[in-house]
């Protein structure tokens, strides 16, 4: 079974290491940019099937964290700190300390209490973000790409890439040794049945704290990652949908599996990208209502897409049953 | 500060409360019975705007619109019932969140190739677009003094439907323990039914009332969504007396604090300080509230379930 | 296999290089879904008036249109701009309404030397520090019709002005151009949540405050509503309402009465007369049934900027000189009279003009005046551009 994940997904990554080469090949450099933006949402999609996926822990306000690490990198560079050895721990470090603190105070809460104050955490900083006129406020602002000493150039498209290529898959195997180490057991655990981990003795609330903090965490790599890739900064990213897009990405890729959100994030970021053109192709001047199309799709992946694009590979869902 | 200006803005806040209330009333019961987290419920809302809007043209009566509008939003509400929602019951949160979420994409799209991108109005009526003096010399507008009116009338026919009627004790009896119900031999699926279109009904009475006063365009439920769930967690998934309380204090809260808190924050800071942050604040004054009654109370002012 | 890729690439690669065939290629950015389509929809019908009236061809050459929808995210305009250059290597970019969306798109559609044409947007930064040679801006600079609200209130001899707008950069601006030519007293700043519908309780505090005269910079539905309220308060008529950017040919189907004696300044207003203007308002409202708003205007106005310059130049292959073009500004407009500043941004008249309801019984903005006249923005002096 977990064979058989790492097969999908080592197939998957190589696919994406890819992409630089064959653009180069076909000459067109956009798709690159395009890949690169997949993986970034991947990255925030994968953080958050740890704690949805692995841990049950319906955070609606994930796009929080990319918010947190975007405004990171964001605020620093407007202060003329453009160097990536300041500004990606700054965002890992700011990003650990909100989620740690929403954690705290949501996780007191559950079931569809607990989906709705994520939500209103994420509105609180999205209504922040708005009211910084310092940073643009609704505006947004720029943010210029981190430099890292000469080491990697990140206004290259193809060395970016491969940096959150790398970050990519930092984020896959850090998420796959937590869930098969006893911490990632645990919070599985309390996904199943909570009271019965309790009476082993395993102070859940501590061990779903820990995996809240991390997820937003990577989280919040992602979101320095989607500042560099934006050049850009802005409340945008926390808005609601954004949260809500990646809920989506992880379940349609296959929630409680390793590669799924990535395959999630790929699918619905390309649906997004091509489902207009498609819709204009098919008849002409109904490319600007793909929504009343998407909506449907979404619809029909929960309803029967049980276990997601990752089901298509794998003949059972999940890896936790 | 004036106190007849407090008390003009006790005024809106409350107004504001009850049109909170119609909205929360649908969303609280349907979540609290049939245990269905509904996103696409700010969608209603819209949808009602859209149909009273419509007939009131139609019939160039502003009574007779609203008296059509009431019926199609029932109709509304069992067809998506019936088609969509039914099947989500049995499933978690999360599925639902999402598949309502989607719902919420296809009715803003459909509504906009319906009616168009363009805003809508409807006007109201001269015997209603007046304004009476109840406070001095701070003229009040008739139709927002009937949102008043008509949220308190709807509160208290729920109350009486809910505490002295057969439906009331199913849907109590349901809030607390739906698998009883069903062994009382009741049929569950149309008690859910006739739920799910009387919250559609409130929900689209509040987009009826918003009309005349707001644009009603697509997308117009979204904001109005997140707010009525802030309102249901406070009060309390299910709770109707919880819905209502919450609705009032958000409104107030909503109200009183985007009015007040930049003219309170001038006392302490610079003026372009206060006039940053006064309205940053107000804007995230009602989640700050929500988050620290559910670190205080996880389940919120009144809950509704047991177990 | 290996090959036949190659092969393909190779005719992909040549496919795709503009100087080959030398057509001239244009990405129009705006907003085609969502609610914000009210406004994009307009600009991208006037657009394809405009490539009618030149034929189909940009300065008689051989041109492609690439409309792309921002849906108004700054991320989707990012990566549409990305596309644009990358993918599709258009010579220009135009379009862009919203501010946000511009600053987004700025510094890498300028970076990458392609020109970048805002048919709407006008934030002070791309106007001061931020300019760039590769950037030009077809309709305004934000803090013009403000500043010009500012200077009228001023001359009218208003002593006091209670304002409102919302709490956003452009909000911010907008009150600082007014104060910047308001000599009067201020004696109510608010600012408001940006897309807020129910004012109400701020139509209370107002009233309180019992100012002299009330100026809102409330753009599209939020405008809609503030208004209509306001008449249902009945103040409308009592409490006399100044605006930038609220009453025109989008919002005054809605707003009908609410609208009526409202005073506002805009640089275009369909009722100018000036040959090109009447042709273009004439042949939208025959093509589209409908009045121009200023945004239409201004995507009419794009392409005849482009037509004109990309003629003078004779082609787009030399840059240096197709900027040269450009900066000249002597382009038919449906303005009348238009050049460039220093930074690229308009120097142009700006009119006061009030809300009627004209003997058809339609509601329309009737131009009253110019209160300036070749106002150029306060931000030029900022920007470091050689000429």
């Amino acid at each position: 079974m977990d064979r058989r994940q790492i097969l999908v997904a080592v197939i998957g990554l190589a696919l994406f290491a890819l992409v630089p080469p064959l653009a180069g090949i076909f000459d067109q450099p956009f798709y690159v940019d395009m890949f690169a933006r997949i993986m970034i949402f991947a990255i925030a999609a994968v953080s958050l099937d740890l704690i949805l996926g692995y841990g049950g822990m319906v955070s609606f306000g994930h796009a929080a964290y990319i918010g947190v690490g975007a405004y990171a990198v964001g605020i620093l560079s407007y202060y003329g700190i453009d160097n990536g050895f300041v500004q990606f721990p700054v965002a890992i470090a700011a990003a650990a300390l909100i989620a740690l603190v929403f954690g705290l105070m949501s996780l007191r809460t559950t079931g569809v209490y607990f989906i709705m104050i994520t939500l209103a955490f994420a509105q609180m900083l999205y209504f922040l973000g708005i009211s910084l006129e310092e940073f643009g406020g609704d505006d947004g602002m720029p943010a210029y790409r981190s430099e890292f000493a000469g080491l990697i150039d990140l206004t290259d498209a193809d060395q970016f890439y491969y940096l959150v290529f790398a970050f990519l898959v930092a984020a896959l195997v850090v998420t796959h040794r937590l869930i098969h180490s006893r911490f990632g057991a645990v919070v599985r655990g309390a996904k199943a049945n909570e009271r019965r981990m309790q009476a082993m003795g395993f102070p859940t609330y501590r061990y779903k704290l820990a995996a809240f903090t991390i997820a937003g965490t990577m989280c919040g790599i992602a979101g320095a990652l989607f500042a560099n890739w934006n050049e850009f900064v802005s409340p945008d990213a926390m808005h609601w949908t954004r949260s809500g897009e990646i809920m989506i990405m992880v379940i349609m890729g296959g929630m409680g599996t390793l590669i799924g959100p990535v395959l999630g994030a790929t699918g619905l970021l390309l649906l997004e990208e091509y489902l207009p053109e498609w819709m204009e192709a098919l008849i002409a001047g109904t490319g600007e209502h793909w929504m009343v199309v998407m909506g449907p799709i979404l619809i029909a992946i929960v309803l029967f897409g049980r276990g997601g694009i990752y089901a298509l590979f794998a003949r059972r869902g999940g890896d936790d049953g | 500060m004036d106190p007849l200006l407090l008390l003009e803005q006790a005024f809106n806040g409350l107004q504001f409360g009850v049109m909170l209330f119609l909205i929360a009333a649908g969303l609280t019961l349907v979540f609290g019975i049939m245990d269905l987290v509904n996103l696409a419920h700010g969608s209603l809302v819209m949808i009602g705007a859209y149909l009273a809007t419509t007939f009131i043209g139609w019939t160039d009566s502003f009574i007779l619109g609203l008296l059509l509008a009431i019926p199609a939003m029932f109709l509304v509400g069992v067809v998506v019932e019936v088609i969509v929602l039914r099947t989500l019951y049995l499933r978690n949160h999360l599925d639902q969140v999402l598949a309502t979420f989607g719902l919420i994409l296809f009715f803003n799209e459909i509504i906009r190739i319906i009616w168009g991108p363009i805003s809508l109005y409807s006007g109201l009526p001269d015997y209603l677009s007046g304004h009476v003096e109840i406070i001095p010399g701070a003229p009040y507008p008739v139709f927002r003094l009937l949102i008043i009116a008509v949220g308190l009338l709807v509160a208290l026919a729920i109350y009486l439907i809910v505490a002295r009627t057969r439906l009331g004790m199913l849907i109590r009896a349901g809030a607390s323990n739906n698998e009883m119900v069903g062994a009382l031999g009741i049929d569950i699926k149309l008690l859910f039914t006739l739920v799910f279109a009387l919250g559609a009904v409130f929900a689209g009475l509040a987009g009826m009332m918003l009309g005349p006063l707001t644009s009603v365009e697509p997308g117009m439920g979204e904001p109005l969504l997140i707010l009525a769930f802030v309102v249901i967690i406070i009060g309390g998934i299910g709770s109707i007396r919880g819905a209502f309380v919450a609705a009032i204090v958000v409104g107030m809260v909503d109200t009183v604090g985007r009015v007040f808190l930049p003219v309170v924050l001038r006392a302490f800071v610079s003026d372009a300080a206060a006039d940053t942050a006064g309205p940053a604040l107000a804007s995230m004054l009602i989640y700050i509230l929500m988050a620290a009654i559910l670190v205080v109370r996880p389940r919120g002012l009144f809950p509704a379930r047991t177990g | 296999m290996s090959k036949r890729i190659l092969a393909l690439a190779a005719a992909v690669a040549v496919a795709a290089t503009p100087v080959a065939a030398e057509t001239v290629k244009v990405g129009f950015i705006t907003t085609l879904s969502g609610p914000a389509g009210i406004i994009g929809k307009p600009m991208k019908n006037a657009f394809e008036l405009g490539m009618e009236h030149v034929g189909g061809k940009l300065g008689g050459m051989d041109t492609e249109i690439i409309y792309g929808d921002d849906q108004r995210k700054p991320d989707v305009a990012k990566q549409l701009a990305n596309k644009l250059i990358k993918r599709d290597r258009v010579h220009f970019i135009a379009g862009i309404i919203w501010s946000n969306l511009l600053m987004a798109i700025h510094a890498p559609v300028t970076r990458s030397n392609t020109f970048l044409i805002s048919s709407n947007a006008g934030p002070s930064p791309i106007a001061g520090k931020r300019c760039s040679d590769n950037f030009f801006n077809v309709a305004f600079q934000n803090d013009m019709m403000p500043e010009a609200m500012g200077k009228y209130l001023s001359e009218k001899g208003i002593k006091n002005v209670y304002t409102l707008s919302p709490n956003y950069q452009a909000g911010k601006d907008m009150i600082k151009g007014f104060k910047r030519y308001y000599k009067g007293k201020m004696i109510g700043e608010v600012y408001t949540k940006l897309g807020q519908k129910d004012y109400q309780a701020e139509i209370s505090a107002l009233r309180a405050a019992k100012p002299e005269a009330v100026f809102i910079f409330l753009p599209g539905g939020m405008g809609i509503n503030f208004m209509k309220q306001y008449a249902q308060a009945g103040l409308r008529g009592k409490l006399p309402l100044y605006t930038a950017y609220s009453v025109d040919a989008i919002t005054l189907p809605a707003l009908k009465d609410a609208a009526l004696g409202i005073y506002g300044a805009q640089h275009w207003t369909p009722d100018l007369g000036n040959s090109v203007s009447r042709r273009f308002v004439a042949e939208y409202q025959k093509k589209y049934g409908k009045t121009p708003s200023f945004y239409a205007a201004q995507a009419y106005d794009t392409v005849m900027f482009l037509d004109h310059a990309i003629r003078q130049a004779g082609g787009v292959g030399d840059r240096a000189k197709l900027r040269t073009a450009m900066r000249a500004g002597d382009f038919p407009t449906t303005r009348g009279s238009f050049k460039f500043n220093t930074n690229h941004f308009p120097v142009q008249n700006i009119y006061l003009r009030q809300a009627i309801k004209n003997d058809k019984g339609a509601y329309v903005n009737q131009t009253k005046g110019v209160i300036l006249s070749a106002h150029g923005d306060s931000y030029a002096k900022d920007c470091k551009m050689k000429r």
